[in-house]
């Protein structure tokens, strides 16, 4: 995998990760461009897209797209299911995510994403076994998360006021 | 203490977290960058501080900027800070910190080296682990080298979560660093049988990413890849696996009817979809399946049924309701068409219905199918269906994608699918009236093309260009249509040219007169008025047959009333040719005013018919005598060229003989050190991809028109217009002059060689040294022009060719296993890898027709005892003899220069002498050895087979001299079918490229023509059909039905 992108509906960044090396500007320009793209697609289009001399395989669940880009002889399918476990991994660890989270919590989001693709390769098939790991490492971690759940409002609640429209991400 | 982290956790309370950042933004959307400046600067303000907790939550706020597109690049070193704090916490954030906006040519990478090792070799493993997970993203060549031996050691750590992470990492590091492959290779292999699954998929995937790059040197790795797959169950491994084997296959034919059982009995456990389509993508003819028609479909693959049936079952792919499914389902068929395009066709119906899908991609893809399908029957009533389709379509880019596809499909092989040009002709009209396309020049140049070359259509043409013309207002009417104004460049250019056709071509010219045409773009008008000059020079002539006189002048008169205008052009084109014109026009005015005919002499301008060129012509044109096109015409620059113009020393027969030998010594030795070097870095590099396939692959996409000379179109049979077009009866007559002078030319040719052998037949009385000028390439003499830079050639050649040899050795290494296993004390000996050298000079006697061939044999010992005083002997035949020191009788055996501890390998070079190559040969041989513990003799069987392909040098051929070479008569004809055969063409083509050592000349569609020589100098022809028949032509009959007889041989085992 070269690259994942997570966006909204509204074409604004949630998440990016490139398992290749690519200067700042190059990666502004190509998710500008496959954001676009994306986006301008209807709802019933089909999941996959050939971009330059890449596949784009990309998912909406809720507000939110999932989008990699594999290259040529990679498997399609295989990328979807890598992209649905991703939500899953999501969902279990936060408890029915929903796009708040990702925006609130995005280095956990990452560390979840870190334990499960390595290098844009899949690292770990078990899901349980991606949640260990994090909730291990997440152990380690020190107060700060306790600290500050005393101190501001539970962002679940928040999340309502803001846009009550959000429903669960996750499908299925 | 205690109060100094109170402090800082109160400290915290008051500065910005994430969720306050993230929160802030959101609150601020009118002026979010304004908002951010300030945070940047409260961020800039908490990284001077020396609270680490600080400093860490400013990165974590950094990190969420840079997503947002901030540059954040002036952080960089605060991040190494917050990586290198000792709490996990920090250092988290900072390894993420720096995998988001660490890329290649940040400077502070390089302080971060010694950190990371310190992280890696940490005992709490997710120190480790966020170290690694980093590392993957940013990674740099510097620091793969530095780190290569930490991971490698990570590689077999206690803990599988490091061991998983440190596998997948090492694929980074090979991409950066690929000396370090090699070192690391067995312990990544040895990782394929970890006890953890996790590892094992991991290593898994870094091999088959690896071997998609460079399969050759992982195809010793398919036993244990094939173990793997039968027991493994976890999904994600199983597809990677089957892709190794997609890309091993094609390497190794028998491998295939290996995986036949193991996938079927995958795809009939698995529920899947993912692995499902793998196993019948990669593996087997390209095909998608979705779970249930795949169990009959791959079924049918397996017993190779017609294609037909893989097709209808992807039909019913086509038709499900998921676009998914639908898209993959497309994507398959196309790959399918390739191979057989006739079991596509008769899907006509359903791709043409996918054109009417709502979803673009699904529309494009179909598309790209219709290309393939036409033929001469339905290439009409296509694209009939697009053209309606073009009428429909929304939005520009689609129906820009359906205009160039139209004229793709007409015009792909020639035009080799239309029958009625007149047809063509009046689609291309209709194609103008497309509302803002962007290919009017596409068109355009299409006009030309047909206009041109089917000299039967032009009257038709003619018309249409004119009204055109006559219409060009509606073209030009709209600004936006600029595109399509293009279409009057060859509308014009064709009415001029040829205008004998016109009806009415006063007109015309009239039409293209009008002051409108000023606005036109300025190469147009440039045409515009060359042509109206022309158009001029046809009107007169029919008007000065007249009785009239008033009407030419009238002509005349018009000319010169409207030419000012273009006179007038800012366009330098326009106007140049415009006032040569109409001064030229005054000029006539003036002659007909004193009634002089000038008529005849004003069309002689332009008189003269056109012709069509091949792109390759040139080549066709024989050389004038006296002028060598190879020879130097500056010295050549430096001494160290003069080994690569060895082979031309031939000629020089005043040379000193003594210098000579001495050089070939030379030669031989950086040879051989050359060849190390290259083996060494090829070997070293992960990515080394052998260049026949590649180049062929330059042939398949390569579009077919540019290629195919236009002597081939024969449009005498399709077309629908009466008569044969006189511009190929021309062409062909000009064939047949060049073929005479050709024949002519060869005769000479020839004459000259066998003066120059007789000639050096003499010198062999003369003395025995003179016989090193007998080298096989001399006698090839289709490539004689291009002696300069033959002879590095043909060295780079053998260089590859040993490497090919090396690849069959490998494979038949665990062949091999299965016969030598059984006893303990043997050893696995592989034969039949024949390497061919240049004659020593000193040993060889008389006879041209003596070679010496290089045996190159690897011993492995497989036992557990030492090996020691091997001797190999061959029993010798009359033609192939070892070649044995002097003073050894006939019977002698050679020692073999080492001994073998147990699980070595070493490689032997025999010398054989062999006379005759035009038949395969067959050695019996024995090998004795002792074995050490037991000192007792054992003794080995075995047979040295040399197949006449190992004879043969894979030697470019250039198409031209191809065609000469066939030409000459000098070649016996034979042919082979192959039956069963069922892979893909250009498949087939890298088979007989890569067993058989040919290279391929030319690929038109559906056949290829290859050529090949043989170390005797004799040419091997092969002209292979998609239809799996090959028909040959070599010199030498015997040889050639050996060469076939070995290619049957290949494709019956697969």
């Amino acid at each position: 995998m070269q690259f994942m992108l997570l966006f909204s509906r509204q074409g604004k960044l949630r998440l990016q990760k490139w398992y290749v090396p690519l200067s700042d500007k190059e990666r502004k320009k190509i998710s500008r461009d496959l954001v676009q793209t994306i986006l301008a697609r209807k709802p019933k289009m089909c999941s996959f897209l050939e971009w330059r001399d890449l596949k784009i395989v990309y998912k909406r669940y809720a507000s939110l797209y999932f989008c990699c880009a594999v290259e040529d002889q990679d498997n399609e399918l295989i990328t979807l299911e890598i992209i649905h476990r991703y939500v899953e991994l999501l969902d279990k660890y936060f408890g029915s995510v929903c796009e708040l989270d990702i925006i609130f919590n995005f280095e956990k989001a990452y560390f979840i994403l870190d334990e499960f693709l390595l290098g844009g390769e899949a690292q770990e098939t078990s899901k349980k076994n991606v949640l260990k790991a994090i909730e291990q490492a997440d152990l380690l971690q020190e107060v700060r998360i306790f600290l500050y759940h005393q101190v501001a409002e539970p962002i679940r609640e928040i999340d309502c006021q803001l846009d009550s429209s959000w429903s669960r991400a996750a499908t299925k | 203490m205690a109060l100094k982290i109170v402090k800082g956790s109160i400290d915290r309370m008051f500065d910005k977290n994430l969720q306050d950042l993230v929160r802030g933004i959101r609150n601020h959307k009118e002026d979010e960058a304004k908002y951010i400046s300030t945070c940047i600067d409260e961020i800039k303000q908490e990284l001077k501080q020396d609270n680490i907790a600080v400093k860490a939550n400013a990165v974590c706020k950094l990190t969420y900027l840079q997503m947002l597109g901030y540059d954040v690049s002036w952080a960089a070193f605060n991040i190494v800070e917050v990586m290198s704090s000792s709490k996990f916490t920090y250092k988290r954030i900072g390894y993420l910190a720096a995998s988001q906006c660490f890329h290649e040519s940040t400077d502070v990478i390089m302080l971060t080296t010694n950190q990371i090792r310190k992280d890696l070799s940490s005992p709490n493993q997710y120190d480790t682990g966020v170290a690694l997970t980093g590392l993957s993203c940013f990674v740099t060549p510097d620091l793969a080298r530095d780190l290569a031996n930490d991971i490698m050691t990570l590689m077999s750590h206690t803990k599988p979560y490091i061991r998983k992470k440190a596998v997948l990492i090492m694929y980074k590091v090979f991409l950066k660093y690929p000396e370090s492959l090699r070192p690391a290779f067995p312990r990544l292999k040895e990782k394929l049988e970890d006890p953890d699954p996790g590892v094992q998929s991991a290593a898994v995937n870094v091999i088959c990413e690896l071997a998609r790059r460079n399969p050759k040197n992982y195809l010793s790795l398919a036993p244990l890849f094939f173990k793997l797959m039968t027991s493994s169950t976890n999904n994600w491994v199983l597809i990677k696996i089957i892709k190794l084997f997609g890309a091993l296959t094609p390497l190794e034919p028998r491998l295939g009817k290996k995986l036949i059982e193991p996938l079927t009995n995958l795809i009939h456990s698995t529920s899947a979809m993912s692995l499902l389509y793998e196993c019948v993508n990669t593996v087997y003819i390209d095909v998608n399946t979705p779970p249930l028609p795949s169990l009959s479909l791959s079924l049918c693959l397996y017993l190779s049924l017609p294609p037909q049936l893989c097709v209808q079952k992807l039909r019913i792919l086509i038709e499900d309701s998921d676009q998914n499914l639908k898209y993959l389902g497309l994507l398959a068929m196309s790959k399918i068409l390739k191979t057989h395009p006739k079991s596509v066709q008769s899907h006509k119906d359903l791709i043409l219905q996918c054109l009417d899908d709502k979803d673009e991609s699904i529309r494009l893809r179909a598309l790209d199918l219709l290309y393939g399908m036409v033929s001469k029957k339905n290439l009409m009533e296509i694209v009939k269906k697009l053209m309606l389709h073009v009428d429909k379509a929304e939005g520009t880019t689609y129906r820009d994608e359906l205009l160039t596809k139209i004229i793709d499909i007409c015009s792909q092989s020639n035009y080799q699918y239309i029958t009625n040009f007149e047809w063509y002709i009046s689609i291309l009209v209709e194609l103008t009236r497309l509302e803002g396309t962007r290919h009017g020049h596409l068109i355009a140049s299409q006009m030309l093309d047909v206009a041109i070359r089917v000299k039967a259509i032009r009257g038709f043409a003619v018309a249409q260009m004119a009204t055109l013309l006559d219409n060009a207002h509606l073209l030009t009417g709209n600004m936006q249509r600029m595109g399509i104004c293009e279409v009057l460049y060859a509308a014009a250019w064709i009415c001029g040219e040829f205008s004998e056709h016109l009806e009415n071509p006063m007109q015309t010219l009239e039409a293209m007169l009008r002051p409108k045409v000023a606005t036109l773009p300025g190469h147009i008008q440039a045409v515009y008025v060359q042509n109206a000059a022309k158009l001029f020079a046809t009107v007169l002539k029919s008007q000065e047959g007249n009785t009239d006189s008033t009407a030419a002048q009238e002509t005349s008169q018009l000319m010169i009333d409207r030419l000012p205008l273009f006179v007038q052009s800012a366009n330098l084109e326009v106007q140049e040719r415009a006032s040569c014109i109409l001064q030229l026009v005054k000029y006539i005015q003036k002659l007909q005013q004193k009634d002089v005919e000038v008529a005849e002499e004003v069309s002689a301008l332009f008189a003269g018919e056109l012709n069509p060129v091949a792109p390759k012509a040139q080549k066709k044109v024989p050389v004038p005598e006296g002028l060598d096109l190879d020879s130097w015409i500056n010295e050549p620059p430096s001494e160290s060229e003069s080994e690569d113009e060895q082979p031309k020393a031939i000629f020089a027969k005043e040379e000193p003989k003594h210098s000579r030998p001495r050089r070939e010594e030379v030669d031989e030795k950086e040879l051989a050190k050359r060849r190390e070097a290259r083996k060494q870095e090829q070997a070293n590099n992960p990515f080394y991809i052998k260049a026949s396939p590649s180049s062929q692959k330059v042939y398949q996409e390569a579009p077919g028109v540019e290629h195919i000379p236009v002597v081939q179109i024969d449009l005498s049979v399709p077309l629908k217009v009466p008569g044969l077009p006189m511009s190929d009866q021309y062409v062909k007559l000009e064939e047949e002059r060049r073929q005479k002078e050709r024949a002519e030319k060869k005769k000479k040719e020839k004459k000259k060689r066998k003066e120059k052998r007789s000639g050096r037949g003499k010198k062999h009385d003369s003395g025995p040294e003179s016989e090193e000028d007998i080298t096989p390439a001399h006698q090839v003499d289709i490539v004689t022009e291009e002696m300069p830079e033959k002879s590095s050639k043909h060295k780079k050649k053998k260089q590859k060719k040993e490497k090919e040899e090396k690849e069959k050795k490998k494979k038949k290494k665990h062949h091999h296993h299965h016969h030598h296993s059984d006893g303990g004390g043997e050893e696995a000996v592989q034969n039949g890898t024949v390497e061919e050298e240049e004659p020593l000079l000193t040993s060889l006697k008389n006879k041209s027709s003596t070679y010496q061939v290089v045996v190159s044999v690897i011993f492995e010992n497989k036992c557990d005892s030492f090996l020691k005083s091997m001797e190999f002997n061959v029993l010798d035949s009359l033609n192939s003899k070892l070649q044995r020191p002097e003073g050894s009788g006939p019977h002698d055996g050679l020692t073999v220069p080492f001994q073998l501890p147990p699980g070595v390998s070493n490689e032997a070079r025999f010398v054989f002498t062999v006379q005759s190559i035009i038949m395969p040969q067959k050695l019996k041989g024995t090998l004795t050895f002792i074995v050490k513990d037991s000192s007792t003799h054992e003794k080995l069987d075995f047979k040295l087979h040399f197949t006449c392909t190992s004879y043969l040098i894979t030697t470019p051929c250039y198409s031209d001299a191809f065609a000469k070479l066939l030409e000459s008569g000098d070649l016996k004809c034979s042919s082979v079918r192959l039956e069963g055969v069922n892979m893909p063409f250009h498949h087939l083509l890298a088979r007989i490229c890569f067993h058989h050592h040919f290279s391929v000349v030319e690929r038109i569609d559906s056949c290829a023509s290859m050529y090949s020589r043989s170390i005797q100098g004799h040419h091997v022809c092969l002209l292979v059909k998609v239809t799996v028949s090959i028909d040959a032509k070599c010199d030498e009959p015997t040889l050639l039905g050996n060469v076939l007889d070995e290619i049957k041989q290949t494709f019956s085992q697969c």
